[in-house]
């Protein structure tokens, strides 16, 4: 049976997706008492954009053969991605209630079982590899899909992430964007203080990728970044994004307690109140 | 074995356009064939055996069925994550194929002998080992393997060694094969590249060959070990995570348990350098 076009999905309001992810994210952990609300609300923004605006996805057609690829390299973010994937349709959001609970598909990493998501991570430095095999067929087959991977900052220590950087540049693979999520805090300490990425956008440049770095949080640079053709043909695009971890809720913003506590009911309530301020401000 | 696995990986990708091959920088005169006939499904990886192994998933979860081509545990024990979480986990058909099965490489050291591979790849769930006995078992593996895309592993020996079969057998996961008929009950069965060592072994035995195996078809032991006596098992392997381990664990605790022998590779020859006869002969698995 031959395949429908693929009509995207969208445009929507990305400022209010993500108050919405980021809302759904902190019901999410709250109620199961899970970790890594910190490294959700980091990519809040990012999410945001990319199911908003700059992913040419379908929730109608969510395994589409000409739909762009997305993979969520840093797992542990997962509800971020949920939450995302609920709003914009892909999923119900009455399951966002079973999140982490026995028997859901909603795993506490984020899992392929889920319609709209493409690859199972947890462990780090798999999304770029598996990403770049993504981007490899589309360019042997002519196809004019896109790969989008989203990493971690502290999953550059990973040795398989800079063999797919040399072997992206070295194929030319101008359909495939990494967004690094430098929010420079890691699991125990900072980036600079755990193992130095820096000099990052000279790095990148020196193994042969199209580099922007941009505010990870400022829709209307990510959505120019995220949407349009490669930066520069034959090169794949690192989007160095600078993020605060926990970002929109004070308490938790550059807190590492944050990549582990989950919140207690007056918590959660405050997190959503300085949420719900910001939207009134906006 | 190696020339018999690239000759039917020619073929097979002559029929089907989405087979590919990618190698970790090694197949030197073994691999031009490919390369050669199918440059744009051909891909070398460069010494980067995880990435590797993830792009492979990549395509595979493209439509693609991956060979990822390496020696001994460079595509295994090197990457065993990528094989864990990204193609066994996700169920995509990307099959590792190691070369210098066993102590193929036997000079070359320890870093270089695949001596506990089969305990690596039978611990996931949804891989099926293939570990043929000889070149035509190893043109049966890939058929099978083509036709049957799914997470893979196939063990190949080097150059050189002789066929057993008349013509390529027939087989299937799980099912032994008859590789020569004899008297009594008791007899031999070998996975892999130590079919050879069976052979010479089996002192008028009936010899047997399981050349794919898995998890999944651990159930179908008992019926098959019902029908034999003793079953003494071989391979080039050591005891722990075997093969013979495996066959043990499908009849544990009932009385066919005790009609398994399992010859295995004693892990003193790790330490060692020698040839493949010698350190066969020295960890117990030929005369």
């Amino acid at each position: 049976m031959k395949e429908a076009p693929l009509v995207a999905a969208g445009p929507h309001d990305t400022k209010a997706l993500a108050r919405r992810i980021r809302c759904q994210a902190l019901h999410m952990v709250t109620q199961a008492k899970a970790s890594h609300i910190g490294s959700a609300l980091s990519i809040a923004d990012i999410i945001a954009v990319l199911y908003g605006r700059a992913l040419s996805v379908s929730p109608a057609a969510h395994r589409h053969s000409e739909r762009d690829r997305f993979i969520l390299s840093k797992g542990h973010a997962c509800v971020a991605v949920y939450a995302a994937l609920a709003e914009t349709g892909f999923i119900d959001r009455a399951l966002l209630g079973t999140y982490g609970i026995d028997g859901s598909t909603l795993m506490a990493h984020i899992s392929h079982k889920v319609p709209g998501a493409e690859f199972s991570t947890g462990a780090l430095g798999h999304g770029l590899p598996f990403g770049t095999g993504k981007a490899l067929a589309a360019k042997l087959r002519g196809r004019s899909w896109r790969t989008v991977v989203l990493t971690s900052d502290g999953e550059w220590g990973e040795g398989s992430n800079w063999e797919a950087a040399l072997f992206a540049a070295h194929h030319g693979l101008d359909n495939l964007i990494c967004i690094l999520d430098y929010n420079k805090l890691q699991s125990l300490r900072s980036v600079d203080e755990t193992l130095r990425l820096e000099p990052l956008h000279s790095k990148f440049e020196a193994f042969g990728w199209a580099v922007r770095e941009v505010d990870g949080h400022d829709h209307d640079v990510l959505i120019d970044a995220l949407q349009g053709p490669p930066w520069q043909g034959g090169k794949p695009m690192m989007l160095i994004a600078h993020t605060t971890k926990g970002k929109g809720v004070s308490f938790m913003e550059n807190r590492v307690e944050w990549h582990y506590r989950n919140p207690t009911p007056e918590l959660l309530a405050e997190a959503l109140a300085q949420i719900e301020r910001e939207a009134l401000d906006a | 074995m190696r020339n018999a696995f690239i000759e039917e990986l020619v073929t097979l990708a002559e029929a089907n356009d989405h087979v590919a091959l990618i190698v970790g920088d090694l197949g030197y005169s073994v691999i031009e064939p490919f390369a050669d006939r199918f440059p744009d499904r051909f891909i070398n990886a460069g010494v980067a055996e995880q990435n590797m192994t993830g792009l492979a998933a990549g395509m595979a979860s493209e439509g693609y069925h991956v060979f990822t081509y390496s020696i001994a545990n460079f595509p295994t024990f090197r990457c065993a994550e990528q094989i864990r979480n990204d193609v066994d986990h996700h169920r995509l058909p990307v099959t590792v194929v190691a070369v210098g099965g066993g102590v193929a490489y036997g000079a070359l050291g320890y870093s270089h002998h695949a001596v506990q591979d089969y305990a690596l790849m039978r611990a996931m769930p949804n891989m099926v080992i293939a570990a043929p006995g000889d070149p035509l078992e190893t043109r049966a593996c890939l058929r099978w393997l083509v036709a049957n895309p799914c997470p893979s592993y196939l063990r190949l020996g080097k150059a050189g060694e002789p066929r057993f079969h008349e013509s390529v057998p027939d087989i299937m996961p799980g099912r032994w094969v008859s590789v020569h008929p004899g008297d009594g009950d008791a007899i031999m069965l070998s996975t892999g590249a130590a079919l050879g060592a069976a052979i010479a072994r089996a002192d008028g035995r009936a010899v047997w060959s399981l050349p794919l195996w898995s998890m999944a078809t651990k159930a179908d032991q008992p019926a098959q070990l019902a029908r034999h006596g003793r079953v003494t098992t071989l391979e080039d392997h050591l005891a722990d995570g075997g093969f013979g381990s495996w066959l043990a664990e499908s009849v544990a605790g009932t009385p066919a348990a005790a009609r398994i022998e399992p010859i295995t590779l004693s892990p003193e020859i790790c330490d060692m350098v020698a040839s493949q006869a010698t350190l066969n002969r020295i960890g117990g698995l030929t005369l």
